[in-house]
């Protein structure tokens, strides 16, 4: 088990090299000039330029650069700064709460309601609930986010007055319609894997068995349906999570919300290199410590996966 | 509505005098498929007594495991409808119950074993918890006690190292072993009735062996009726008392078991029994019951058997034989019983070469 954990460990220094260097050659493939966008309509003089470049080591080659990148954060923890001559850490610190906030919110939201909504439809089996479901998570499923966020800020927003529309300003509160458009997906696609699952498991040979032994039907659902089709669920949210550390770029904006998925936007669109960079690298960070974490958690529910 | 209702007392495997332990009485189970209506079973009886191995031997798709589970009520409904019939345990109808009480007697007086142990038993638990369930659900036990509890139900079906592997999961047993674990989850609160549903099917023949023999005991040991569910010859005449052997959904021949290999009484049992492959034969092809059961949307007017059967005549062909005695305690559905129990009934059809009906794979092989 520790050597498992060990080797994943050894496995993420690949894989966040690589994922750097790939985001680090996108970046550095946006034509243009960085320093002239930076300046804007202002003029600016060469010397200026001359010594702008030469800090974010804009002449070298382009391998050159990302060394030089890499060594820093190895060596100094330095994950670069902003032309402004903000350390990339800064922002990510300030930017990460929002982001890991939205993400937090959303995951409670659509565990219970995917999970809770695919259990009922399971036993309601073909009756009306079911049905609900079944079509209202299709409809969850491929309306775009930007309807639902703009769906959700009309009726909630607008017309109910329940929850702010926009900004970080209310608490917890700000964060539930984001979090709700956000969720929309995931809940419409948990309810249904929820739901398959335990039809399936409900079918197996070991709930009858349980039934077989005398258990009330309850006992039968909870204790030997239920965990058995929550498995994949697990997967299912742990991968969610992760993705949504990375940040929404639609959501963050429709709600203008200050998160990692604006930043990332604005970072791209100002030729920010070392900040695309920095924040991409955290994501990917995030991404393979919850798959790590969602590796041992299979193990915990699902005694036949040993690790070796 | 036919009835096969037989005459008191000719019910299978009935003592004067003594009221069953589990006695079932012209039961008739339904499919409602897309097909139409399947008519699993017809009009069974039977009864067991204690101490008492009834095995109740067919074909698949005979009805036999959907006996089994009308008797534990864990059949799946719908599909499947109780359309009449009664099932009684000590005198007590359980199909009248509520299902409140039938839970309580569910693996506590009447307990099942699976054939399959391993997709059976729950993979994400431990053995020890699924057994000691049985003691914490139905006894009330703190779990320490339902846990020493279970480890002495381990032991008892001869797991070796009880105590340790109560902790380990289904998968990390043997098939053999597995089974043991079924059997110590079946017995644990000593159950009145025992079904076996093809307990042996999924293991090897050494194994079988071994796993039969442990039933036996703890049939002898406990007092249990036990009721045990297979097509394999060869286990029902090691362990059997009594014999019912289903077809279509109805009981053809019930007797004891040394009448039915002996002295078969209806031509569907002397097919079966013809069908064994024996090491003395010179050659020669194996001699199977020719043709398919019937299915069970679209059953043949008459005996259900009439289409396979070599001694068939236009009076099997049209009305349907009852379940009567051919001799003490031997009862057989066909017209002919008596002729077929003598050894004395005329062959309606060309017997092939090689005895009974057959398939001949040579005729049936492509050019």
């Amino acid at each position: 088990m520790t050597r498992y954990i060990i080797r994943r460990l050894l496995q993420f220094i690949p894989v966040i090299l690589i994922s750097t260097l790939i985001v680090y050659a996108l970046v550095f493939a946006i034509p243009g000039d960085p320093i002239r966008a930076l300046a804007g309509d202002r003029p600016m003089s060469d010397a200026v330029r001359e010594t702008l470049r030469e800090q974010y080591n804009l002449d070298d080659p382009f391998l050159i650069q990302y060394f030089k990148y890499i060594w820093g954060i190895v060596t100094a923890l330095d994950f670069g700064s902003t032309f402004n001559g903000r350390p990339v850490t800064d922002i990510i610190q300030q930017r990460l709460p929002v982001t890991a906030t939205l993400a937090l919110v959303t995951l409670v939201i659509q565990t219970l309601m995917g999970i809770i909504a695919g259990i009922l439809a399971a036993l309601y089996r073909d009756r009306f609930f079911d049905r609900f479901v079944q079509v209202s998570t299709v409809a969850m499923v491929a309306l775009p986010t930007l309807v639902i966020g703009f769906l959700l800020q009309l009726i909630f927003g607008l017309n109910l007055g329940w929850f702010p529309i926009a900004g970080v300003n209310n608490g917890v509160s700000s964060y539930i319609l984001p979090a709700l458009t956000m969720a929309a997906v995931s809940t419409g696609i948990l309810a249904r894997l929820v739901r398959s699952e335990l039809l399936d498991s409900l079918k197996s040979d070991y709930v009858r068995t349980a039934t077989a032994k005398g258990m009330k039907r309850s006992r039968v659902i909870t204790r030997h349906g239920l965990r058995n089709s929550l498995i994949p669920a697990v997967t299912f949210i742990g991968a969610d999570l992760a993705s949504m550390l990375g940040g929404s770029i639609i959501v963050e904006t429709i709600f203008n919300l200050p998160g990692l998925g604006q930043q990332v936007f604005a970072s791209i669109q100002g030729q920010e290199g070392t900040v695309v960079v920095g924040i991409v690298t955290l994501f990917v960070l995030f991404f393979v410590v919850i798959n790590l974490i969602v590796d041992l958690l299979y193990g915990l529910l699902d005694p036949r996966i040993r690790y070796e | 509505m036919t009835q096969s209702q037989t005459p008191a007392g000719f019910t299978p495997g009935t003592r004067p005098g003594e009221v069953p332990l589990l006695e079932v009485k012209d039961l008739q189970v339904e499919f409602r498929t897309k097909a139409g209506v399947a008519k699993a079973i017809n009009g069974l009886n039977f009864s067991l007594h204690a101490g008492e191995t009834l095995a109740i031997l067919g074909e698949s798709g005979s009805g036999k495991s959907v006996t089994a589970q009308t008797i534990m009520g864990i059949l799946d409904m719908p599909p499947g409808k109780i359309a009449g019939g009664e099932i009684r345990y000590r005198g007590e109808d359980l199909l009248s119950m509520d299902e409140e009480s039938r839970r309580k007697l569910r693996g506590v007086k009447i307990a099942m074993i699976f054939q399959d142990a391993l997709s059976s038993l729950n993979p994400v638990l431990p053995v020890g918890w699924q057994i000691a369930e049985m003691f914490r659900v139905h006894r009330g036990l703190k779990r320490k006690e339902a846990k020493v509890k279970a480890v002495e139900m381990m032991q008892r079906v001869g797991i070796p190292g009880a105590e340790e592997r109560a902790g380990d999961f289904p998968h990390q047993f043997s098939g053999g072993m597995r089974q043991r674990i079924m059997i110590a989850m079946a017995i644990a609160l000593d159950p009145d009735v025992l079904i076996a549903d093809e307990p042996t099917t999924a293991l090897d023949v050494t194994v079988q062996a071994q796993v039969m023999r442990l039933l036996k005991d703890l049939q002898t040991e406990f007092n249990m009726g036990l009721i045990l569910i297979t097509h394999d010859l060869g286990v029902v005449a090691d362990v059997a008392d009594k014999i019912a052997v289903m077809y279509s959904g109805r009981v053809m021949e019930a007797a004891d078991v040394y009448e039915i290999y002996g002295r078969p009484g209806h031509p569907y049992t002397q097919g079966l029994l013809n069908s064994i492959p024996r090491i003395d034969d010179e050659g020669g092809r194996l001699r199977a019951i020719s043709g398919l059961p019937p299915s069970l949307t679209d059953m043949p007017p008459g005996c259900p058997f009439n289409p396979r059967c070599e001694f068939a005549t236009d009076r099997c062909r049209t009305e349907r034989p009852e379940l009567r005695p051919v001799a003490e305690g031997h009862l057989s559905a066909c017209h002919y019983a008596e002729d077929v129990y003598a050894g004395t009934a005329t062959r309606t059809r060309r017997p092939s070469p090689t005895g009974a009906g057959m398939i001949d794979v040579s005729e049936e092989a492509p050019q």
